[in-house]
């Protein structure tokens, strides 16, 4: 009664109801690949709760202090006092070690689950018109991602991050004209120089986090504003969104998500080690361990620059020196691609229009063959990151694997996009609805025939009017004073309820024929009975065939029933 | 307001949620306990994940059995503003006292705006380090000189002799030990086997080369013995030190600059110049 009390005061301050109204009812689609942004965002969350207790701790300074606490081995050592302030933290400070941990493995979800949102919005088309403006917030957020962990693993001035600082370090020097100025500019000085490790610590709280939670508003503010996009199925088109609710549906299922994450991320933070930076040491010019590697999401860097060939040019008499190619082209290369991607792609088919249906994976083979090929090409690099591990493992010669990859990096992405390539156009093809179900017959058909898609799914679903489906319609009622209205397929039993109650009649239509534009209308005198439930619906759909003449007869009866029983208020409207 | 009552939900549901919120509550406890008992890192990450994941479950059974799920629609308005909407909001902005018709202003504000920006640029100068007007020369040059003694990194000066046969010694330049840009290693191998004389000399056999990769800065410290090789342990470029350390094998390209070395009259190496060419990673006005 409180809470009510509460909520009424403030609506009678701020007249929030119709806002929150139409808020709590907007629809999600029900599909588990919506919900890998979201892990991101809660990651992110994660990452500022624990960032925030662990900048009480943490000393950004690289002057020396002594570190004295219950690390036995660097007790009364000198080194500097971000790398004693970050063993402090880990031995010394109660729960700092479980917060520490919990929030590397948070950064390293959270870049995971950014690259498998994108590859999932990527490959079903979610970035076409309208969306191309949060594929860029998006792809930004990436990058601006992995400048956040970076900086934040070179922190704490360990051995390992401070070779990963160094060799990142000289990437820049290596860029043309301004390299060793970049560098300079960055660091304040030459490498290894006091300004560093502020500099990284500002950049880490306070520039990088600001500007993610600003993108993440737009993301989620574009998001808001445009709905969501949704696989095709039935009752969906291109002008509506079918699924769950904000409210109650999504909230209780979103926290859970934001649970489940917390929950994951915790159970890794306090059982599996990550970045014990008091066995590599502190950070010494001369130092060096292996092996060593970085974190995942530079992986493809690092295996990048120990793949490429030793080539290096002068121009002028200027160097141009290796880890040019591998560090800083391949970078940019990769993140003005993805920049590029949605006008590229439009520039090619021509499609303008806008899209709030997805592509299957399987309705764009080029695309398709594209993601999966450049998928493979930065698996195999982050694989060659490891090649040093990988050839202690396996005792075999580490410059044979060395060829070998520098072989398989370029002919694999090759192999693998040409097959997800004939495997898409044989599934659009084919009449197989999985993988597995597809035949020889259709990878033959694959092969030969370039050319035009097969009739099947409309791609491109036209504007008005929408293609009409014998047995669907619309059905309103009055619901007190106030109307509701529901998609009613009778053929495949299907019944979808609109996500809030109207005020006027007009109202409820105009809304169901924006949804539905060209699906026919009716009247009926009140809620329909509840939708069978799901064993009956299987039931159904199973005998789909049998049962369709049938149903068809019923549904004439009953709707010559109910019009008569309606009498001369009954109305069917058409578009 | 009379409102409906609220359905009991399918058998047992409302219990197994009200016992995952009772777990959680008592992961919830576990970790207060074991953070007041001193706090063991593995267990309060359990009491935590066990606390969220009750939580969770919890959530997910009431998200899934007790509210309904999917089979609502709404509808999309589209994107394209209605044209008369567009066209009123297209004759507000550009009305007859709107600011963006005075063409003169807007130039000389755009003017003073770009000034301003121009200006705001000047202070990042500052990033940049005062005391040396050229990074260029802060890379080529490193603390070795004419006379600067090769220590240990504990600071010891060392003889001829404290560098033994095939071994791999650190040497820094004394008083700059801590320089990102002077390590340095010194190994004794067998003059005759030198295919290249080295470029820093060698004083019977020893030789002393930059310990920083020429491919991306990396100490290279790992020494294969009897081989006369050097590894780099960050992307496996390797040297051959019998001829004058080129890079054999891996992403390296240049080969690590020589440290000419000679004996001073006390019997302490001590460096003759700097390196032959700048240490580490490769730039664009390197000589």
């Amino acid at each position: 009664m409180i809470l009510d009390r509460l909520a009424r005061a403030f609506d009678d301050r701020l007249r929030l109801s119709p806002v929150v109204r139409k808020a709590l009812a907007k629809v999600f689609p029900d599909h588990w690949s919506f919900m890998l942004g979201e892990i991101a965002l809660y990651s992110f969350v994660a990452l500022v709760l624990t960032g925030v207790y662990l900048t009480f701790f943490f000393d950004p300074s690289s002057a020396d202090r002594v570190y004295q606490g219950s690390y036995a081995p660097l007790d009364g050592s000198t080194t500097s006092a971000a790398y004693a302030s970050t063993v402090r933290l880990s031995w010394d400070v109660r729960g700092g070690l479980m917060i520490r941990q919990t929030h590397h493995w948070a950064a390293l979800i959270f870049v995971a689950a950014i690259v498998v949102h994108l590859t999932r919005i990527f490959f079903t088309g979610a970035f076409r018109r309208p969306r191309e403006l949060n594929w860029l917030v998006g792809v930004t957020m990436l990058v601006l991602a992995l400048a956040n962990g970076f900086t934040g693993y070179s922190m704490p001035d360990d051995l390992v991050s401070g070779m990963g600082l160094r060799i990142l370090v000289s990437v820049t020097e290596s860029v043309p004209l301004v390299g060793s100025w970049l560098v300079f500019l960055a660091l304040g000085g030459e490498f290894p120089s006091d300004e560093m490790i502020p500099r990284l610590f500002i950049t880490h709280v306070l520039l990088v986090p600001a500007l993610l939670v600003a993108l993440i508003s737009a993301h989620l503010a574009m998001i808001v504003r445009q709905k969501h996009s949704q696989f095709p199925g039935l009752g969906r088109t291109e002008h509506n969104v079918v699924g769950s609710r904000l409210y109650p549906s999504y909230t209780l299922r979103s926290l859970a998500l934001f649970a489940w994450v917390l929950a994951v991320l915790f159970a890794l933070g306090g059982l599996v080690q990550i970045n014990p930076v008091w066995i590599y040491g502190p950070f010494v010019p001369a130092g060096a361990t292996a092996p060593a590697q970085p974190d995942w999401y530079i992986g493809w860097g690092d295996g990048a620059l120990r793949l490429f060939p030793p080539w290096e040019f002068r121009i002028a008499g200027h160097l141009v020196p290796a880890p040019f190619f591998p560090g800083v082209v391949l970078g940019g290369v990769t993140f003005l691609a993805l920049y590029a991607w949605p006008f590229v792609e439009r520039w090619c088919t021509g499609d303008r229009r806008s899209h709030h249906l997805l592509d299957r994976p399987r309705d764009h083979p080029v695309r398709l063959g594209i993601g999966v090929g450049v998928l493979t090409f930065f698996a195999i690099l982050i694989v060659a990151g490891g090649d040093d591990v990988i050839a202690r493992e396996l005792r075999i010669p580490i410059y044979d694997l060395l060829n070998t990859l520098r072989v398989l990096v370029l002919v694999l992405p090759l192999v693998t996009g040409t097959l997800a390539f004939l495997l898409a156009r044989a599934l659009r093809r084919g009449d197989a609805a999985r993988l597995g179900e597809l035949t020889r017959a259709d990878l033959r058909a694959a092969r030969r025939q370039p050319g035009e898609p097969a009739p099947g799914r409309a791609v491109d679903e036209p504007e008005l009017p929408a293609p009409h489906r014998p047995g669907e319609r619309i059905e309103l009622w009055p619901d007190g004073d106030r109307w509701r209205w529901r998609y009613h397929d009778e053929r495949a039993d299907l019944a979808i309820l609109s996500n809030r109650e109207a005020y006027t009649e007009q109202e409820a239509v105009d809304a169901a024929r924006l949804a539905y534009p060209g699906v026919d209308r009716l009247v009926v005198p009140g809620p329909p009975p509840p939708a069978p439930p799901g064993r009956v619906r299987t039931a159904v759909r199973r005998w789909g065939n049998a049962a369709m003449g049938v149903a068809l007869l019923v549904t004439a009866l009953r709707q010559r029933r109910r019009r008569k029983d309606a009498g001369p208020e009954d109305r069917s409207s058409s578009q | 307001m009379r409102r409906p009552p609220v359905p009991p939900g399918p058998p047992g549901v409302t219990r197994r949620i009200a016992l995952c919120f009772l777990t959680s509550a008592a992961g919830a406890i576990g970790f207060a306990v074991t953070y007041g008992l001193g706090g063991q890192t593995q267990w309060e990450g359990v009491c935590l994940a066990v606390a969220f994941a009750g939580l969770a479950t919890g959530l997910s059974i009431w998200g899934r059995r007790l509210v309904s799920v999917g089979g609502y629609v709404e509808e999309h308005e589209g994107f394209v503003p209605p044209p008369d909407e567009q066209a009123m909001t297209a004759e507000v902005l550009t009305a007859p006292d709107s600011p963006v018709r005075r063409r003169g202003l807007l130039a000389t504000l755009g003017l003073a705006l770009s000034a301003l920006g121009v200006a705001a640029l000047f202070p990042l100068r500052s990033l940049l380090p005062w005391d040396r007007t050229r990074p260029v020369r802060a890379l080529k040059e490193t603390p070795w000189r004419p006379g600067v003694r090769l220590v240990t990194a504990d600071g010891r000066p060392l003889r001829p002799a404290d560098v033994p046969a095939d071994v791999m010694v650190g040497v820094f330049p004394e008083g700059d030990v801590d320089a990102g840009d002077a390590p340095a290693f010194a190994v004794r191998l067998h003059p005759e086997r030198f295919t290249r004389p080295p470029s820093g000399g060698h004083l019977d056999g020893l030789v002393v080369y930059s310990m920083l990769c020429t491919h991306a800065g990396c100490p290279v410290r790992l020494y294969l013995r009897g081989t006369g090789r050097m590894l780099c342990p960050c992307h496996q470029s390797s040297f051959d030190l019998f001829a004058d350390a080129r890079p054999i094998a891996g992403p390296a390209a240049r080969p690590l600059p020589g440290l000419p070395v000679e004996v001073s009259s006390d019997g302490y190496l001590r460096a003759t110049g700097d390196f032959t060419a700048p240490p580490g990673a490769g730039f664009w006005d390197q000589p």
